[in-house]
């Protein structure tokens, strides 16, 4: 390889790319019914990538070769699904029962306005006004059993098993980006940017992955698929980096808006590889990109299937910091999501066998 | 095999991070292994003998790991917040101390307590390695560090941190140097991530596809005082433990056999064990791929996940004259 051919060319977030994670963001993809994601994925990634394939759980599999012989197989996986609800019996007029899908509580659900089905019909999840509530009825802890959704009498268009998605538009306030489910179309949106604007030495196995946020099950099979040589999770991860009121210290921020790609070293599901989690803060360092080391917890994102598929797969994790995940809205800083790309895109550039050279 | 022990005991290897205590363990066997390699994610594998007649693919697995803390905040007097790594007891963590793997060291306390008679949870700990500020500190947020507690020597009673399963990995070693001939491919696994998850005889397994599997690893004992009625019976001194079944498993019945025949021939003692929580390795071989017969060899341990863990000398001494003669001629399951 010539240096010339080896030249960084970093993708810059502009026009395009805002419009496309709006458009990323404001599909609905609750867990297992990733279609509408799936789509302009596909329609995006096409172009520019030598074998597409979407797998039996609906995994997107795009795999960009690379010039040299036998070059380091990379997994890049980005999970396409969100959190949301399902619906679960039809009470008449209009009112329907649900069940939450992925992490979310009835708190995330109370009074909110949803997008159901794949036409985003508008439903609401209606909550017993205060005019009428008993003073002891406004301490009680109720359950999303209680709930309801209410898309109103005489659609013919919402069945049961139908998914509601938050019904958020995505917006722009600043230097902040407002919507739904940037955890994970940021991810999303990142990957896409690499398949179409980088050409490392490695092969890149990019994977858009479904059913991440009910147990990793389609990174899982992607995974066994691809049978990678290592594998890098591109996903965002809660900021709760706000001050608290009931404790006079806040020791789980998790991670801070604006300081950078968050670095993954463990969560619940991952001690990330030690020489990849390296190779991200030398490579960040380096290059002068602001970075922060996730509060190592609970938690987890694909890897946690990734590296124990069949004889082990080194994974290191990186995460856009987003507040109010898995809430109707989330908000997370541009700069941290340029930072997120430019991160990754520099260290698949440099990426080579020998980072995995000597043993973990 | 004493010294062995000791040596085993006092490396530090919490789960992730076995880099050390796998050097250690391969400095031991070298001269006795006929191939050794490490995987992804850092399992040392060690095949001893080339298979012959009657002979099978067997996984012995020992892991290498053990429960630690790793570091989530450094706050602006330099106390150290801390999440676990497998399952530490905030009880066995109060006035212990801590050694980090770049060396640096503290002890754990606590936040004043609002009502003495609860136990307090992990996130009212704190470590202490002697700061007043976070300026320039040796300890990062991800930075991991052990249980520090020096081994001690009972006489039949060896008491020390990591025993589990540094125990279990001190029998794989001893029955290794003292294999003379096998017609077997003996596949020793020193496995890692095992106390978050069985992670590493996960991918071992999957690699080494074998046709029996067989864990080395502690297991609880019931001979402790106690109020009330339910007890284990399991006791130190009387004998390796043979796994009939714990919180993961139900061990194949014909390697059980096979365990208990073996202690029959060789007039061992040994003790049926009947776990209620926890489980080891052993699941990840029972699972790996289509299934293999799988069982587990424990070590009886009181206090399991403290600083302090105790076995009985006797009983680690029969694991490995009961392993070698198990390993040693053909199975017939």
């Amino acid at each position: 390889m010539t240096k010339a051919t080896r030249e960084i060319h970093l993708p810059q977030i502009g026009d395009e790319q805002l419009k496309l994670l709006e458009r990323l963001s404001n599909a609905c993809a609750v867990s297992g019914d990733e279609g509408e994601v799936r789509k302009i994925v596909l329609e995006e990634v096409r172009p520019y990538t030598d074998e597409v394939k979407v797998d039996t759980l609906g995994n997107v599999l795009a795999t960009k070769r690379s010039s040299v012989e036998r070059p380091l197989r990379v997994m890049v996986a980005a999970h396409m699904d969100e959190v949301g609800l399902m619906l679960t019996s039809d009470e008449g007029e209009g009112i329907y029962r649900f069940e939450s899908v992925g992490g979310t509580s009835v708190y995330d659900f109370s009074g909110k306005v949803m997008w159901v089905g794949k036409e985003h019909l508008p439903g609401v999840i209606g909550l017993k006004p205060i005019h009428l509530l008993e003073p002891a009825e406004i301490k009680r802890q109720f359950t999303v059993d209680s709930l309801r959704l209410d898309v109103g009498p005489a659609t013919g268009k919402v069945k049961i098993g139908d998914r509601a998605a938050f019904a958020t538009p995505f917006i722009r306030q600043g230097p902040s980006l407002r919507g739904k489910a940037l955890d994970n179309r940021l991810g999303v949106a990142i990957l896409i940017e690499l398949v179409k604007h980088t050409s490392p030495l490695i092969e890149l196995q990019a994977a858009f992955t479904v059913q991440e946020e009910i147990g990793l099950r389609g990174a899982r099979v992607a995974a066994f698929s691809l049978n990678p040589d290592m594998a890098l999770i591109l996903d965002s991860t809660p900021a709760y980096d706000l001050p608290t009121w009931d404790v006079d210290e806040n020791v789980r921020y998790n991670t801070r808006l604006g300081s950078g790609p968050a670095i993954y070293v463990a969560d619940s599901g991952t001690l990330y590889d030690p020489r990849l989690v390296r190779y991200l803060v030398e490579t960040a360092k380096a290059h002068g990109i602001p970075y922060q080391v996730r509060q190592p917890g609970g938690g987890g994102t694909d890897a946690g299937a990734i590296h124990k598929q069949r004889v082990g797969v080194p994974s290191v994790s990186i995460s856009v910091p987003g507040r109010y995940h898995h809430s109707p809205a989330a908000i997370v800083r541009l700069s941290d999501w340029q930072h997120t790309m430019n991160l990754v895109a520099i260290a698949l550039i440099h990426l080579t066998s020998k980072v995995l050279d000597g043993e973990r | 095999m004493k010294s062995l022990i000791q040596k085993l005991v006092e490396t530090p290897g919490p789960s992730g991070y076995e880099a050390q205590i796998r050097s250690v363990v391969r400095a031991e066997i070298e001269a006795y292994a006929d191939e050794l390699r490490v995987d992804a994610l850092g399992n040392l594998i060690a095949l001893k003998g080339r298979g012959g007649t009657g002979g099978i693919k067997i996984m012995l697995a020992a892991h290498i790991d053990e429960i630690g803390v790793m570091v989530t905040q450094v706050d602006e007097n330099g106390f150290i917040r801390f999440t676990t790594l497998g399952g530490v007891r905030s009880y066995t963590c109060v006035s212990g101390r801590v050694r980090f793997l770049n060396s640096a060291a503290g002890v754990i306390f606590m936040e004043p307590l609002d009502d003495m008679t609860k136990v307090p949870s992990i996130e009212q700990l704190f470590i202490d390695i002697g700061l007043s500020n976070n300026q320039d500190s040796p300890v990062k947020v991800g930075d991991v560090a052990v249980f520090e507690r020096p081994f001690l020597d009972l006489g039949d009673r060896l008491v020390a941190k990591s025993m589990d399963d540094r125990i279990g990995a001190a029998v794989l070693v001893e029955t290794l140097r003292l294999i003379k001939d096998t017609p077997h491919q003996l596949y020793f696994v020193f496995s890692t991530q095992e106390e978050v998850g069985l992670r590493g005889a996960t991918t071992a397994a999957f690699g080494i596809d074998p046709d029996l599997g067989l864990s080395v690893d502690v297991t609880g004992s019931g001979d402790t005082p106690r109020r009330t009625k339910v007890r284990m019976e399991v006791s130190l001194g009387k004998g390796p433990a043979i796994k009939v079944r714990d919180g993961g498993m139900l061990a194949d019945r014909r390697v059980v056999d096979w365990m208990v025949s073996g202690a029959e021939r060789l007039g061992l003692p040994y003790q049926m064990e009947i776990l209620e929580g926890g489980t080891t390795d052993a699941r990840a071989m029972q699972l790996t791929r289509a299934g293999i017969p799988a069982g587990c060899l424990s070590i009886p341990t009181r206090y399991i996940h403290s600083p302090s863990e105790m076995v009985d000398f006797n009983d680690v001494q029969q694991a490995v004259q009961l392993l070698v003669e198990l390993v040693s001629h053909p199975v017939k399951l």
